[in-house]
């Protein structure tokens, strides 16, 4: 599995995306963003951080990038593209996810663990865990209050695009267990056809014991899993 | 051809939660200022731009602001000149 780590000027967990691709046997390579070709690839992961420190709108200015046409188009050939965090920001600037991360309503920068509930376990990220099962994963982020307009919503619900949920310790949306605001405690959601997938929480730092959790291993061996050898 | 100068404000969409605007609300009522209704937080960009009338700049920072400046999902714009200056020929 060949795996392109895309790093724009100021992402910061790219080193924690290449060690969790390398985790799961994939063959990781950092790819700058001015860099050109995607094609040889299997998975293509977009890092977290604060790329162009956060301008005019997080992700707003990354999604110009040159690499970033070279994404949209691996995207359209079916192939996985995971965005995390600032990943999942530019995921929606450039149209390859629906909707908008607006400022967490607590106005606060938010790092801590949350419940996460798995919503659909037959995606190509999801296939290792079961439906319904709550995860714990670390967040780190000022803008993550997932909305969008209500046709769009109503949409991501009724094709149950909605990945995975903020939830309380039972499994369910509570207000008190989304961290951020988001419309329908949404964290992760799919686009149409199911291989892009854009979160807020950070399953590549939740690969270790040793680093407080493992919940976040199941995704990368769920990706590696669903890719065909080419 | 002229230098126009355009201002272009984002704002929040009505209806959106404006948690900037709401935090400025709590402070500017514990100063003391009562009687304040609502406070939303935008932002506001210069752009200056050679153009050969005022529609045509306006026009063009438009379509900048589709492409790029206001996100359509939580923002609307509003542009207008703020200054011409007239581009002398030597």
């Amino acid at each position: 599995m060949k795996v392109a780590v895309i790093t724009f000027p100021g992402s910061n967990c790219d080193y924690d995306l290449f060690k969790a691709a390398q985790q799961v046997g994939g063959d990781a390579q950092f790819i700058w963003h001015r860099e050109r070709g995607l094609e040889s690839y299997d998975a293509v992961l977009l890092p977290g951080g604060f790329s162009y420190g956060d301008y005019l709108r997080a992700g707003a200015i990354a999604r110009m990038s040159p690499i970033m046409e070279d994404v949209i188009e691996f995207a359209k050939t079916g192939r996985p593209v995971l965005g995390i965090c600032n990943g999942f920001q530019i995921l929606c600037e450039s149209g390859l996810l629906p909707g908008a991360l607006m400022h967490n309503i607590s106005l606060k920068f938010e790092s801590k663990d949350v419940m996460l509930r798995v919503d659909r376990s037959d995606t190509m990220f999801t296939k290792d865990y079961t439906t319904g099962q709550v995860l714990r994963i670390p967040i780190a982020h000022g803008e993550g209050n997932y909305g969008a307009d209500d046709e769009t919503l109503k949409a991501l619900e009724d094709q149950g695009r909605v990945v995975f949920r903020y939830v309380d310790r039972d499994g369910e949306p509570s207000d008190e267990a989304n961290p951020n605001g988001s419309w329908n405690n949404i964290a992760g959601i799919t686009n149409e056809t199911g291989n892009v997938l854009g979160m807020m929480p950070h399953p590549e730092r939740a690969m270790e014991k040793l680093l407080g959790s493992t919940d976040g291993l199941a995704l990368f061996t769920s990706m590696a899993g669903s890719i065909q050898p080419s | 051809m002229s230098q126009y100068r355009i201002e272009v404000r984002v704002k929040p969409r009505p209806g959106l939660l404006d948690p900037q605007g709401k935090a400025i609300h709590h402070s500017l009522n514990s100063l003391g200022w009562e009687g304040v209704n609502d406070v939303s937080v935008g932002k506001a960009i210069y752009i200056e731009i050679d153009a050969d009338s005022a529609d045509t700049a306006l026009a063009t920072v438009e379509v900048m602001c589709r492409k790029l400046l206001a996100n359509p999902v939580t923002e609307d714009f509003e542009v207008s000149v703020v200054d011409e200056m007239e581009l002398t020929s030597s």
